[in-house]
């Protein structure tokens, strides 16, 4: 089978962001808080790949250290959103009548509210921490994978095999458990990988917003924000973390619409 | 007497056709009754829409008949409670229509025959599912492989031996042979009736083709839009058909 191009470039970017976030764990070129105010704004050569920042900080160790923070991020809030989501879907199609519509119509509402007051909201009650950007981005995937799960679950509910669960008299966890969960997992995954793209940008609209890591911690959002009054003097500080940002958010999203194309060819649209 | 049907009927509401009207009903099984014995087989022969699938998953008890009620091996079906009728559900399965959706394709075979038997606590689980095997003439080493390995055939054995391996007094088998090919449906009949022998099942036998199931049945039903036409002894219906429907479904099947 040929592969959809959506799918090689995505993987490719993914593995770029992802590679390079592993790395930071191990080694950096220099250390990304080590300050060097005689050499700030430092011009790109062997030793500091894309330069230094204002306060004489290396650009690739804090990008890469940034790349660290974001996944981390994006991957705590799409695996607890997209978890508590999958069990509500499961269990509002496991259930269905009043439960579902209850469970469908609470994730309408969470779909209206808009994660960014959320953040702010929680911000104001416990102060700005990467922790609860993490819940905000988290609390607003809910709805996402709970409609995804329900309508997924629900066509796995007719099905025969279903049927014979019920005759061999296992109730409707069991069966969510053993038969829907392991049948909708290609669509969840799917929308978890789409999900990580809209959760790597929403976590650095917050730290743009300062609502995110607080320093010296380094986020792509945070980058952007600090480059925005060296906009003239070092348009640099701004430009390579929104790439990144752009990189990263690409590749997820192409990533995510390439494994759709591949598991699901019904919805493969037209070109 | 392993199942007693008596006076069912089952209703569904219709989506509402206008603001203020009420909803359409359905009228899906109308006063239906049959009774089977012990190691009989009972056709129940009808178009699409004649309510004869609704009535299978009424015995099965996967939903409650508006009136009337069955009798299952002398228990109310509902009037059990849900631990109840789950502990009494290895005694009637069904087999499906559809070969390629009866089983999970993300389980192995074994797992999918062994799961009634987890459900009842069962000791020696291998060893019944390699019996079940053997009984509709698969290996044992089919266990370990899964669905999409198997023809639509071979598929429908597997679905017998989950259904067979509770080893139940009645079988629901809903247009269990429709989607085989001719040559197949020969070979899962027959598995069927020599099964029934070994295990005295009782068989509940649904389908629209009138053929497949005088070949195979005891009693007969014939069923159009919810109504039984006529009901009775199968070489009794099929010798002198007292509604014009079951001799219209006779030249159709071309005896």
């Amino acid at each position: 089978m040929k592969l959809p191009v959506n799918l090689l470039i995505g993987a490719v970017l993914v593995a770029l962001v992802l590679g390079a976030a592993a790395l930071s764990l191990l080694w950096t070129p220099h250390d990304f808080t080590q300050l060097n105010v005689r050499n700030k704004f430092a011009a790109p050569d062997a030793t500091y790949w894309l330069g230094t920042d204002q306060l004489g900080r290396d650009l690739v160790s804090q990008l890469t250290a940034g790349a660290r923070n974001s996944m981390a991020v994006a991957l705590a809030a799409v695996l607890l959103g997209g978890s508590i989501g999958t069990a509500l879907g499961l269990l509002a199609a496991a259930i269905g009548g009043w439960v579902e519509d209850l469970v469908m119509r609470i994730a309408d509402i969470g779909f209206a509210f808009p994660a960014l007051l959320f953040a702010i909201m929680l911000a104001a009650v416990f102060g700005p921490s990467l922790t609860n950007a993490v819940l905000a981005i988290a609390f607003i995937n809910i709805p996402v994978f709970a409609r995804v799960a329900r309508a997924a679950a629900n066509q796995v509910w007719t099905r025969e095999y279903v049927a014979a669960a019920r005759a061999a008299g296992l109730n409707r966890f069991a069966i969510s458990k053993d038969h829907i969960l392991p049948n909708i997992a290609a669509p969840v995954i799917v929308q978890a990988t789409i999900e990580f793209a809209v959760a790597i940008l929403a976590e650095a609209a917050l730290s743009y917003l300062g609502l995110g890591a607080q320093p010296p911690s380094p986020t792509w959002g945070r980058m952007l924000s600090e480059a925005q009054t060296l906009m003239y003097q070092a348009p640099q500080l701004a430009v390579y973390p929104g790439l990144c940002i752009v990189a990263a958010v690409m590749g997820f999203g192409l990533l995510g619409d390439g494994l759709r194309d591949v598991t699901d060819p019904r919805l493969v649209r037209e070109r | 007497m392993i199942l007693e049907v008596r006076n069912v009927t089952r209703r569904y509401r219709l989506p509402r056709q206008a603001l203020l009207s009420a909803p359409p009903v359905l009228v899906a099984v109308d006063n239906a009754s049959l009774t089977l014995e012990r190691g009989e087989t009972l056709g129940i022969v009808g178009e699409s829409g004649s309510g004869k699938s609704t009535l299978a998953r009424m015995v099965m008890a996967f939903e409650r008949p508006d009136e009337g009620n069955i009798r299952f091996d002398g228990h109310d079906l509902n009037a059990l409670s849900t631990g109840d009728l789950r502990r009494l559900r290895p005694k009637f399965q069904m087999i499906f229509q559809d070969p390629y959706g009866s089983l999970d394709p993300r389980r192995t075979v074994g797992w999918s025959i062994a799961e009634p038997l987890r459900v009842m606590a069962s000791t020696d689980i291998t060893r019944r599912v390699d019996e079940a095997l053997a009984q509709v003439g698969l290996r044992q080493q089919d266990a370990a492989k899964y669905p999409h390995e198997f023809s639509g055939g071979q598929r429908q054995r597997i679905a017998i031996a989950r259904a067979i391996v509770t080893r139940p007094a009645l079988l629901v088998a809903d247009e269990a042979v429709s989607a085989l090919d001719v040559s197949v449906q020969a070979q899962i009949l027959n598995l069927l009736m020599d099964l029934q022998d070994e295990l005295g099942l009782a068989m509940l036998f649904i389908s629209h083709d009138l053929a497949v199931v005088a070949s195979i049945c005891d009693q007969l039903m014939v069923m159009q839009h919810g109504r039984t036409l006529e009901s009775g002894p199968a070489q009794q219906v099929l010798a002198a058909p007292s509604h014009p429907y079951t001799k219209s479904l006779l030249t159709a099947a071309g005896a």
